[in-house]
């Protein structure tokens, strides 16, 4: 590990004046939970670290005027999971903080931590990108809106470019009758990385039609992955258990996972059909979705 | 009671301690202009103290080394395990993640924080003694900082909120169902409003210990 200077920001101004002086040689550091881990380990070596807890800004998480939902980047997940406003907003995105690591990360990790580390095995992100989600990144130039399906470039890697920050997550309202789900398989221990997570909205109508529907997977690529050929074959059908299992196929020509102790890529491919089957089929018979 | 408490020689010196940390984590390179010093200002265990840590240091340091608190026991040293477990204005945290200039100004809490003497134990540190929750009890501190918070948050925790909430809070000896019920039998003698858990002292007093 390299040892380095710690400069705390107290707002987001200040917080970008710091990244952009000390560029290639500055890191933004919220929670720490991630980022010191990998300094330790020496993958990330900042001579200077730009504190960001204390930027009151970046804190706290409201309900939106059109029933939407903003949750700013220096959230604890803990805070998440016990916000009244997320869990008015969506039960499921509640209970998919809460299933982040364990009670000690989720005290110290931020949502935004999270999402700019960028780890395709995480809970959160193929959470939020199947509520439809959206980054706002603000620079020295202003702030862009990047929906999370593209947020995503590759292992730990985002769009947020050096000098930029994530500022707040942004969610739209929720249709009337969308129900949501997230699972995840986890053949070891609950606190483990999972071999595959899924996470799905739904809306139907009259006779099962399908009118609205979003799949997306964790651990099966290396970024969190929306699943659009299946959501494709699901689109606009008459849903049927068999018509939900044929549409699940199409997802192991989406994913690409890596063969690890979680499984070989292969048994992930399979996995990944599975799972997206259960999650869409407890949607459609309401076994496990949530309004 | 006599075999535990202070007074005991530790094997585990605080070089060898070191050791090990530069081992795991060595400062191969120094970084930054000044390398930036900062004075900190907290509570611990009800006391305000005061110290100046590089940037770098973790909180466990700070408790263990600077000061010598060891009761918080380092494990993996990635967040992992729960036996550096603390509370940090009350909520459980692994201190060998924390960096220590985050606790500026907060309440942190570790074992030596619980019980003014060991005639007055808390329910939970008591039941952990009766339960057998503990063997070899390098865990146990961990184990009782996460109990602790647990029973604050939620007083009379079912089975499943128990497992759920101590799930990252590792032990090798135990099996984890002499934990889980240490835990169920603190809250109900808090819920009761006894100061003392029923049964004996595993394997501490002579007739009545059972299974230990």
């Amino acid at each position: 590990m390299r040892e380095y200077d710690y400069h705390q920001a107290s707002t987001t101004a200040e917080a970008l004046g710091l990244l952009q002086q000390y560029g290639d040689d500055g890191h933004a550091m919220a929670g720490g939970a991630s980022l010191l881990l990998m300094m330790q380990q020496g993958l990330i070596t900042p001579g200077h670290v730009i504190g960001l807890r204390g930027i009151k800004e970046l804190e706290g998480i409201s309900a939106l005027p059109n029933g939407g939902l903003e949750i700013r980047p220096l959230t604890t997940h803990r805070q998440a999971e016990r916000s009244p406003d997320v869990l008015s907003y969506c039960p499921t995105l509640a209970e998919n903080f809460s299933r982040v690591a364990t009670i000690r990360i989720r005290n110290q990790g931020t949502v935004g931590g999270n999402l700019v580390h960028a780890d395709p095995a995480q809970d959160p992100p193929p959470m939020l990108m199947a509520l439809d989600g959206e980054a706002v990144i603000t620079g020295k130039n202003g702030e862009r809106t990047v929906p999370l399906d593209g947020f995503f470039r590759d292992f730990f890697e985002t769009v947020v470019a050096d000098g930029e920050l994530l500022t707040a997550i942004r969610l739209p309202p929720i249709p009337q009758g969308t129900k949501s789900t997230y699972i995840k398989f986890l053949p070891r221990t609950e606190d483990d990385y999972a071999t595959v997570s899924v996470a799905a909205t739904l809306r139907v109508g009259a006779d099962n039609v399908c009118q609205d529907v979003r799949v997306a997977l964790g651990s099966a690529a290396p970024v969190p992955l929306r699943a659009k050929k299946v959501e494709q074959a699901v689109r606009g059908q008459r849903l049927t258990p068999e018509l939900i299992n044929s549409a699940a196929e199409l997802v192991r020509e989406e994913v690409d996972p890596i063969s690890d102790v979680r499984g070989s890529a292969n048994y992930k491919r399979e996995m990944a059909r599975v799972w997206v089957g259960r999650a869409l089929r407890s949607l459609l018979d309401g076994s496990n979705g949530r309004s | 009671m006599g075999r535990v408490g202070p007074g005991r020689q530790p094997v585990y010196t605080r070089q060898a301690h070191l050791d090990v940390i530069s081992d795991l984590f060595p400062l191969t390179e120094k970084g930054g202009s000044g390398l930036s010093k900062h004075q900190l200002r907290f509570q611990i265990n009800g006391e305000i103290r005061e110290v100046t840590v590089p940037a770098h240091r973790r909180l466990i340091d700070v408790i263990r080394e600077d000061l010598e608190l060891t009761g918080t026991k380092e494990g993996c040293s990635v967040g992992v395990c729960g036996a550096c477990t603390v509370l940090v204005d009350g909520d459980p945290m692994s201190a060998c993640i924390l960096p220590a200039l985050f606790v500026e100004g907060c309440s942190v809490q570790t074992i030596e924080g619980l019980a003014p003497d060991l005639e007055h134990l808390t329910p939970l540190q008591d039941a952990f003694i009766r339960h057998g929750g503990f063997q070899c009890g390098i865990c146990t501190p961990g184990q009782i900082m996460a109990a602790t918070a647990l029973l604050a948050d939620t007083p009379l925790p079912t089975t499943d909120e128990v497992k759920r909430w101590m799930m990252g809070n590792l032990c090798r000896c135990t099996g984890y169902y002499k934990i889980v019920e240490s835990i169920l039998a603190a809250a109900d003698t808090m819920a009761s409003g006894t100061s003392t858990v029923s049964g004996p002292r595993v394997g501490l007093q002579g007739p009545g210990v059972k299974g230990a």
